[in-house]
């Protein structure tokens, strides 16, 4: 039962940030570029000298810090799903390919799963950024093609074991071909292994995103990316502490969100399917 | 008649192991041939071995594989997909896991229909009910609606036959389709398969470890050891007069109610099966043969007693009336 109430916590906390990320322009209540810095550091409207003007306050320009929250979390759920959907894609396809056939397939599937793990995605990035420049597109296209071996890693071994199964074989016996084995026998009894495994490199992704933006290597200002929020308040932190403290929160929260929702649907999942 | 099914011949290798050496039995519309053996004898890769489903590390040869008229051995992987499910199919010895457990029986059951007939939704769900109705279970339509682990091991084993019997096959291949089940569950689905048989003419190869079952379906057996077949005999004629000492063991080893005392040990074959790699020759059962001799490590010719009788050995039939 205590799983159930993490699952619905992770529920309502990535449900929340999928609303507001698909909402966001209508949620804001100011434009989160518009300087004012005659403005700048207002509080948040809970603490002295706040307003409910700005209800979490404004940053070093006088933007809105609510507005800028916002879209920032539209930034990372962009991030995570488009990441995880190309991911999975690689990964899934390579990870089947290779449990399924054997052989020489599995084989280099298996190099080239090696060589993914022996490339330091930070490097890449920074590699990436320096020759075409940074951009939210560079961001999504470096992770999406880099954080895939899980994926691979688990289908494989979740296709081994689904194949020595013996509605595989009866399916083989019915006469389906290979492809539709793939499809219809193996996919559907891999998918919830692959379910976790999305969360797990949501919550990577969304954290990666966030550190490449602090390193100036990920999502260009003035785009409120959280991670760039952090990088752009650490200068502050001494005097305005909320300025880091928000968006780390938020950070904090929808990866935490993510993981429960992740863990959660695992011990549903298999529970489901051992009954 | 041609036989439904005929193979001569037949051998399966593994890197290192001859797991089937040279097998040849036949199958005729209507009949029942059992395939007893113990675990690892060689029955099962037998089995996979004509549907052509063997791992990608066997090799398989043969002499002949006839299906009815048609010749299996050079046909390619399409087109045995087009017989397989279709004009021979094939149950497997554990119910519990020969269902997707994705998806309803019912979508399980059209997709075999929808493949091989081309049938519509419609239609095939009509004839998937119609098959469970007909396998004896009550509330086809309920339970098409299901999902395998909504079901109990007998009434999947059933959805199983139901599933290749749908497009009327000629052969069945049964895989100790009844092991995993109890004992009541087990009699009622022998009575269901040899109902269905004599309704449908089919042929069936059953595969069993099972002297008793045997006794009640077969109408031929052939008893196998180490990869061979080492005596092939109508049902009767076989539990009436075995010959080879390794049938003789096996018939020995079967404890007979009242006959067998409290406290007696039950019959059993010393020595366990050996090791067959390529190259083995000789009769594979002599280092547990009580009447083993020297001539026994040559290759062994098989034996004919009257025009059905076969079996692998060197000792006279009349060993046993002296024995």
């Amino acid at each position: 039962m205590r799983h159930r109430i993490a699952l619905w916590l992770g529920v309502l906390i990535v449900g929340t940030a999928a609303v507001v990320a698909i909402f966001a322009p209508l949620l804001v209540p100011h434009d989160p570029f518009a300087q004012n810095l005659s403005q700048r550091f207002i509080p948040p409207a809970w603490m002295k000298g706040g307003s409910s003007e700005h209800l979490l306050g404004t940053d070093q320009l006088g933007r809105d810090y609510f507005a800028r929250l916002i879209l920032g979390t539209r930034i990372s759920m962009m991030i995570g799903t488009t990441t995880i959907m190309m991911a999975g894609f690689i990964g899934t396809t390579l990870g089947v390919l290779g449990g399924y056939f054997g052989g020489k397939l599995d084989r280099v599937v298996m190099f080239i799963i090696s060589c993914r793990l022996a490339i330091p995605l930070i490097l890449v990035a920074l590699t990436v950024v320096s020759l075409i420049g940074s951009s939210l597109t560079v961001v999504m296209l470096t992770l999406g093609l880099l954080l895939w071996e899980r994926f691979a890693v688990v289908s494989r071994a979740a296709t081994r074991q689904v194949c020595g199964l013996d509605y595989v074989a009866a399916a083989w016996a019915a006469g389906c071909s290979r492809l539709a084995i793939i499809l219809r026998e193996v996919l559907p009894n891999i998918a919830h292994h692959l379910v976790v495994i999305a969360t797990i490199d949501m919550a990577i992704a969304i954290l990666l995103e966030a550190a490449l933006s602090f390193l100036g290597l990920g999502v260009p200002p003035p785009l409120p990316s959280w991670g760039l929020m952090i990088a752009e308040a650490k200068d502050y932190m001494f005097f305005k502490p909320w300025v880091i403290e928000i968006p780390g929160l938020a950070l904090l929260v929808l990866v935490l969100g993510i993981n429960l929702l992740g863990d959660g649907l695992r011990d549903a999942l298999g529970a489901q399917t051992e009954r | 008649m041609t036989p439904v099914l005929r193979i001569e011949g037949l051998r399966v290798g593994f890197p290192n192991v001859a797991a089937v050496r040279g097998i040849s039995l036949s199958v005729a519309r209507g009949e029942t041939h059992c395939l007893v053996g113990e675990s690892g004898c060689g029955k099962s890769v037998s089995a996979l071995a004509l549907m052509g489903l063997l791992p990608r590390s066997a090799r398989r040869s043969a002499d002949c594989i006839a299906f009815g008229d048609l010749d299996l051995a050079p046909l390619s992987e399409r087109q045995m997909a087009r017989l397989r499910g279709d004009r021979m199919t094939m149950i497997f010895q554990e119910p519990m896991t020969s269902l997707n457990p994705a998806y309803t029986v019912g979508s399980q059951m059209t997709e075999v229909l929808r493949r091989h007939r081309g049938l519509g939704q419609g239609d095939a769900v009509a004839r998937a009910a119609a098959m469970l109705d007909r396998v004896g279970i009550s509330a086809p339509d309920m339970r098409l609606g299901q999902f395998p682990h909504q079901l109990s091991g007998g009434l999947r084993q059933r959805v199983m036959i139901a599933m290749a019997l749908l497009c009327e096959p000629e052969l069945l291949i049964a895989d100790e389709p009844t092991t995993a089940l109890d004992v009541t569950v087990q009699a009622q689905i022998l009575r269901l398969l040899a109902g269905l048989q004599r309704e449908l003419g089919l042929a069936v190869l059953l595969i069993t470890h099972d002297l008793g079952i045997v006794a009640r379906t077969a109408n031929q057996v052939s008893v196998m050891y180490a990869g061979e077949i080492v005596e092939q005999a109508p049902v009767n004629e076989l539990f009436a007069a075995p010959t080879h000492p390794y049938t003789r063991g096996l018939l020995a080893s079967i404890p007979v109610p009242g006959k067998v005392r409290r406290g007696e040990k039950l019959g059993s074959i010393p020595g366990i099966v050996p090791a067959i790699g390529p190259g083995f020759a000789g009769c594979a059962f002599r280092d547990r043969c009580g009447e083993a001799m020297a001539a026994c490590a040559e290759p062994v010719p098989e034996r004919h007693i009257g025009d059905e009788h076969q079996y692998r050995c060197l000792l006279d039939p009349a060993w046993r009336a002296a024995a």
